[in-house]
């Protein structure tokens, strides 16, 4: 019993010495790095201002309200995609293809994330690849611009993260039982009722987890909102770079960080709460 | 047995491993400020192996704070970023000026950055190269862009580009009449001259295609016709000059904004004879010239005007007669409440809608 107890702790101890050398102590230092801000006489101590100045700060709250939204906007519209996606690879498409569709999906992934967003770029610029054909072919006379808006960052952070929704719905999608949907349309059951009744409660914890995912990764995003949002599109994870890196701030860096981890929580227990899915069922 | 022994071998070879790493130079730097045949023939000449990082000013500061000035032998900061951080973070230490040949720099550059780098009776840098900030302007479809105003000019809508960075701030600032630098010592004023410049800048944001923060980008984006006025480096306007005559460098009538990059030595650097050494190796006649050649960037060497390409220095002669050289406003020392107020100010005119 002892033995084996000690070998628990040798087997287990990379992984302990891993995560409490490289994400606890860190984020402790972090954490207590944020309580600390200057006085008006420019002694570092304890204090809250750098909490409260979020608050304070409209630009500050308002800036994590729209990364926010944006981020859920992102979700939504990747779910939309992933689900007829998830269902033609699993239900439709003939079992020997599947392999290969699921590598297309990969494939992106193979390369980095800021590869991918200039190879947007490229397509994308007045004078790039869509708006060549677009003129060639006389659909417009002059050049769209398409590149920093809005829709082109969501559109970005969809594709960037459409996979994370895709896998774990394929993964729960594969235990539903086609009979179910069979003997629903036997019974005259038409196709909304089915995907409403049958198909979306099953998947469920996959589009849970999917969308926690999602959302966390379109959250702490910066690439992507910063090359292709433009001139508008300040994201939390900026600021926290601005704060670190341009302003010297460390402080109030750490503080938002903090901030950002506390709030992304709460709003994924809200989602939790609503779509009524408990945490245990997601994991599984 | 036999185990243990090939794991104390392992680390012994590993510890040899770090031991040979004691000749090597680390250098912190901007993209192309240690160009590849220069590191080649500074490794020839003196065995010791150079590892090249690439930054910008404001990483560099945060790299060298979060280990307290370790990890790097030498730093290229601009000049008016050193004395505040210094100050408040303490990460470089003094310069030791008798080990640099004082004869290979222009005087009265190494004389100003010794005035602008002093803290607490000692000055930590000395100056390698110099440009300016300006406008990079496509002629053709944009001939009356002269002033820093044109970044704000409905004229050019949806083909200005600029970097979310002090330079514009400082330029607009110019054009609507303000001395920024001299309300350095008036936190107040020079608060009240930043909204003023906001509140212009936020007014003309529909203006702007998007904010640029990547050379590189921005030069494509010129190249293109996407943008016809920015705010930009000298040397990208000439690289472009040389492909399309009509892309040019245009010193604003107000002036552009002067740096000077410089060396300084992180606090806790290993290999600072190498740091030295390395100094007076840029700054030797022909070798600053090589960097001048490729970059398009003037140095602080003073005999490297003979080995400068024809063309490099017809560029310079073009964009730089001696009334606009008087004429450059050079960044003074700035101090850190101000770079912080500077910080917001952009934050929300990134904000704004």
């Amino acid at each position: 019993m002892k033995t084996s107890r000690l070998s628990l702790w040798i087997f287990l101890s990379p992984v302990l010495m891993w995560l409490v050398l490289l994400i606890v102590l860190p984020h402790l230092d972090l954490f207590i790095m944020s309580f600390r801000a200057k006085d008006e006489y420019g002694r570092m101590g304890f204090s809250l201002q750098n909490y409260v100045h979020f608050f304070e700060e409209p630009i500050y709250w308002l800036t994590f309200v729209r990364t926010a939204v944006y981020s859920v906007i992102t979700t939504f519209f990747t779910f939309l995609l992933a689900m007829p996606v998830a269902f033609y690879i699993v239900k439709v498409v003939r079992p020997k293809y599947k392999g290969f569709l699921m590598v297309l999906l990969l494939l992106p992934f193979w390369v980095s994330e800021l590869v991918r967003v200039y190879g947007w770029m490229i397509l994308l610029r007045e004078s790039g690849v869509v708006n060549f054909f677009l003129l060639k072919l006389g659909i417009v006379d002059a050049p769209l611009k398409m590149l920093y808006t809005d829709a082109t960052m969501i559109m970005g952070l969809v594709y960037t993260s459409m996979l994370f929704m895709v896998v774990p719905v394929i993964s729960v999608l594969e235990s539903l039982d086609d009979s179910l949907i069979e003997a629903a349309s036997d019974l005259g059951g038409s196709k909304i009722s089915i995907w409403r009744e049958i198909i979306l409660p099953h998947c469920k914890p996959g589009i849970t987890s999917g969308a926690i995912v999602v959302f966390m990764l379109s959250l702490g995003n910066y690439l992507t909102p910063n090359l292709m949002g433009g001139k508008n599109s300040l994201w939390f994870t900026e600021q926290i770079y601005n704060q670190f890196i341009a302003s010297f701030n460390w402080n109030q860096g750490a503080a938002f960080g903090f901030l950002l981890l506390l709030l992304s929580s709460g709003i994924i227990w809200a989602g939790l709460k609503l779509s009524r899915v408990k945490l245990g069922e997601v994991a599984s | 047995m036999k185990r243990i022994v090939a794991l104390v071998a392992m680390c012994l070879f590993a510890l040899v491993g770090t031991a040979q790493a004691a000749g090597t130079f680390k250098l912190l730097t901007w993209k192309g400020y240690a160009p590849k045949e220069l590191v080649d023939k500074f490794e020839k000449e003196t065995g010791i192996k150079v590892e090249v990082t690439y930054s910008n000013n404001e990483e560099m500061v945060a790299k060298l704070r979060a280990t307290r000035g370790a990890g790097f032998d030498l730093a290229q900061p601009s000049q008016d970023r050193i004395s505040s951080v210094q100050e408040e973070f303490k990460i470089y230490q003094p310069m030791d000026y008798s080990k640099i040949e004082a004869a290979l720099f222009i005087p009265s550059l190494l004389d100003a950055v010794k005035k602008n780098t002093l803290v607490g009776g000692k000055s930590y840098a000395v100056p390698f190269c110099w440009g300016t900030s300006g406008l990079v302007v496509n002629t053709e479809k944009a001939p009356d862009a002269k002033s820093w105003k044109a970044l704000i000019d409905p004229a050019y809508k949806g083909r200005i580009s600029y970097r979310l960075k002090r330079a514009p701030l400082l330029g607009i600032a110019f054009s609507m009449g303000y001395k920024p630098f001299d309300l350095y010592g008036d936190p107040k004023a020079y608060k009240d001259m930043l909204d003023k410049v906001a509140e212009a800048m936020i007014a003309a944001k529909p203006l702007v295609q998007n904010y640029w923060s990547n050379g590189d980008a921005l030069l494509e984006s010129v190249r293109s016709g996407e943008v016809v006025v920015a705010e930009a480096w000298d040397n990208g306007a000439w690289k472009l000059h040389a492909e399309n005559p009509a892309i040019d460098f245009v010193a604003p009538v107000e002036g552009c904004l002067g740096w000077i990059d410089t060396f300084a030595i992180p606090a806790k650097a290993e290999n600072v004879d190498a740091a030295y050494k390395w100094i007076n190796f840029m700054l030797k006649p022909e070798n600053a010239a090589l960097f001048t050649n490729q970059e398009k960037t003037p140095t602080a060497s003073k005999g490297a005007g003979p080995f400068v390409d024809k063309a490099v220095q017809a560029d310079f002669d073009r964009s730089f007669p001696t009334a606009t050289i008087d004429n450059i406003k050079w960044y003074p020392p700035v101090p850190a409440a101000l770079e912080e107020m500077e910080g917001k100010i952009l934050d929300k005119i990134k904000a704004a809608n």
